[in-house]
């Protein structure tokens, strides 16, 4: 028995990551438990299959290669899980309009709309400063999933993708959101690792609890205004 | 307006503050004309509860009048007079719908405190630290109450504050630690603690259906009020619970045991020292010396319920005789939205008064010397009420 588990291969493979990948983003596999992956955008990419024409090329931005050589290229990358007690579709369509984002996503300033694919995102950043990138829809499918990732000449490489799944015995949908920012290094670097502090986890977590709380009840909890002592 | 505010341990002060706005549809401003202080309270007054900012308003059983709304609520107008409970609950959540109303998943804005302390969230609590929420409390002249459209109850004309008042908290406390030992015909149930929370529950398990209850204290007023309400009493100083409670059972030990003492228990013996050491040094979060023997005194495959507040860890739980003995146990904050109108309807009938319980009606300025003497039992005190707006004494 002992024999058998050594031989299993000890690491994944470039395949077996991507169809983890695959697999996560399609609703097989319910779990990312710690998949470290380069560049979540390369594997929207892939795993959409083209499904949305997305004329992008991968390419390094010198800004990154900079942060590399400085040493200071970070990645956030988190993923994040909620039931909400409402149907799948009714969270799927107040998500895919991005300009509601805003509402209940703490550190996005705005999202403009271009069009069905094309977005325009504004992220507070430290000292009033803000980020700034667009983006584009990569994988969309009604009442399921959504994916986005920013276009190439975005100073900021962001991707996402939230999944509707119904959960079992009538107990709403679980929505999971995986989320990654790809720092490039210097100034943006600084300011986004600022901006998420130690715990990136955290803060999409409670942006997902906001999004619950504002489907589920219509608004957002809070005590900011209230009275206090001295 | 004037509120109770914490400051730090054992110091609460009665603080000038802003009045309170709408800040969420949901919301509605309520006058206070009614407010008690809870043994909860005490565990945030001695400092054992995390998360408290010195400024905090404190209370969380409060009634009165409906001052304002906001355009969320449409089932309550200005002057209604209502009964307000201490759990904030959105009413549309998986456990507001399943009337597990204290673990409502949307009304604690802190809920990643909670997480890191309990791996998931509780509902949030009036005046009950920033990891419940941190909403500002009710001992106060007025108080914004969230998701308003579902939490207060309008009461009926002819019902007194201090008849009603009690439905915020310890009555409903009391009436689910005995509905959780599931009583039978024949049943004993045993009561540790006779403060308020111990002497609804006196009450409730007869409603409910109980032959005997033992109830245990130590302080003479509140045992000779346990017996008033038909229970026999022992005096845990006087005599070893454990051993009397066997005694008086025939052998079997309870039917269930319920705790509503809680993290502060006062002990005797060895055991009690190593708790106080190791709480004093914050080794140990609680003090669980009821738990421990409601846990050894239980009849085999018995109840065990546990109103009595915990906040983290403790020690030497007896889980072999819990395993053992196949015994059960549950607990919770109370669920008040479910057993409101219930209980109203007990009170309306005549069937229970709450206000047995009121020993001092003070205004709101004396909550500092409330506090103290509610904590040290002096002036045999068992349960306090403060009035904002009474006329000065
Ligand atoms: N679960 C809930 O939703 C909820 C609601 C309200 C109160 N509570 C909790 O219930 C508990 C009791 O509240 P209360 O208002 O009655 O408080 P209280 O402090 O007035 O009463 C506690 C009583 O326990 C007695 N006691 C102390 N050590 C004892 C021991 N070793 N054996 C027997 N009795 C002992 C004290 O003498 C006192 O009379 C507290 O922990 C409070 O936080 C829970
Ligand atoms: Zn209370
Ligand atoms: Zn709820």
């Amino acid at each position: 028995m002992e024999d058998s588990v050594s031989k299993q291969p000890s690491k994944d493979t470039e395949a077996s990551k991507l169809e983890r990948w695959a697999s996560i983003i399609s609703g097989g596999a319910l779990v990312l438990g710690g998949l470290q992956q380069r560049s979540l955008r390369g594997i929207l990419m892939a795993a959409a299959g083209g499904s949305l024409a997305y004329q992008g090329v991968q390419k390094k931005s010198t800004l990154k290669q900079v942060g590399e050589a400085v040493g200071i290229e970070k990645t956030i990358l988190v993923e994040k899980t909620v039931t909400i007690n409402r149907p799948a579709a009714e969270l799927y369509s107040f998500w895919r309009q991005f300009d509601n984002l805003p509402k209940f996503m703490r550190h996005v300033k705005s999202v403009q709309v271009h069009d069905a694919q094309h977005s325009h995102w504004v992220a507070n950043a430290p000292l009033d400063q803000s980020i700034e990138w667009d983006a584009v829809i990569v994988d969309d499918q009604p009442d399921r999933l959504i994916a986005w990732t920013s276009t190439d000449d975005a100073e900021v490489n962001h991707s996402g993708f939230v999944r509707f799944q119904p959960a079992t015995g009538d107990r709403g949908t679980e929505v999971k959101v995986v989320m990654e920012y790809e720092l490039p290094g210097g100034a943006v670097a600084a300011a986004i690792a600022k901006l998420f502090g130690e715990e990136p986890e955290q803060q999409i977590g409670d942006d997902l609890s906001r999004f619950k709380q504002l489907m589920e009840t219509g608004e957002i909890a809070t005590t900011d205004g209230q009275p206090k002592g001295a | 307006m004037k509120a109770v505010c914490w400051h730090g341990t054992h110091d609460v002060r009665v603080d000038t503050v802003p009045d309170p706005t709408i800040l969420n549809p949901r919301d509605a401003i309520i006058k206070v004309t009614s407010t008690a202080i809870c043994g909860s309270d005490l565990h945030l007054y001695d400092g054992f509860i995390p998360t408290m900012q010195s400024g905090d308003i404190l209370g969380h059983e409060f009634m009165g009048e409906v001052v304002e709304t906001g355009p969320g609520v449409t089932n309550l107008k200005q002057g209604d007079r209502v009964v307000v409970p201490f759990t904030i609950s959105c009413g549309s959540c998986f456990f507001c719908e399943r009337d597990l109303w204290s673990l409502c998943d949307n009304s604690n804005p802190n809920a990643w405190m909670a997480e890191k302390f309990y791996g998931h969230s509780p509902s949030g609590l009036f005046g009950y630290s920033h990891l419940l929420g941190g909403y500002a409390g009710g001992q106060a002249e007025y108080v914004r109450v969230p998701f308003a459209d579902v939490g207060p109850l309008k009461v009926p004309d002819g019902l007194s504050d201090e008849q009603v008042l009690f439905l915020t908290d310890i009555f409903p406390t009391g009436y689910m630690a005995a509905e959780n030992c599931d009583i039978e015909p024949g049943d004993t149930v045993a009561v540790w603690g006779c403060g308020p929370v111990g002497q609804f529950a006196i009450r409730s398990a007869f409603m409910l259906g109980a032959e005997r209850v033992i109830a245990i204290d130590r302080v003479p007023e509140r045992l000779a009020l346990a017996q008033a309400g038909g229970a026999e009493i022992l005096n845990y100083e006087e005599i070893d619970p454990g051993e009397a409670l066997k005694e008086m059972t025939g052998g079997r030990g309870p039917d269930s045991c319920i705790d509503s003492v809680g993290m502060e228990a006062h002990g005797t013996g060895p055991i009690s020292l190593y708790d106080t050491v190791k709480q004093a040094v914050r080794l140990e979060s609680d003090r669980p010396q009821v738990l421990r023997q409601a846990i050894a005194a239980c009849r085999k495959g018995g109840r065990v319920s546990v109103p009595g507040v915990y906040g983290g860890f403790i020690d030497k739980v007896p889980m072999g005789a819990f395993v053992n003995k196949a015994l059960t146990m549950r607990s919770g904050q109370t669920h008040v939205h479910k057993y409101l109108r219930p209980l109203l309807e007990r009170v309306q009938k005549g069937e229970i008064d709450p206000s047995f319980l009121i020993t001092h009606r003070l205004p709101l300025e004396e909550a500092p010397r409330a506090y103290k003497i509610f904590r040290d039992k002096e002036d045999n005190c068992i349960k306090v009420v403060l009035k904002p707006f009474a006329a000065a004494v």
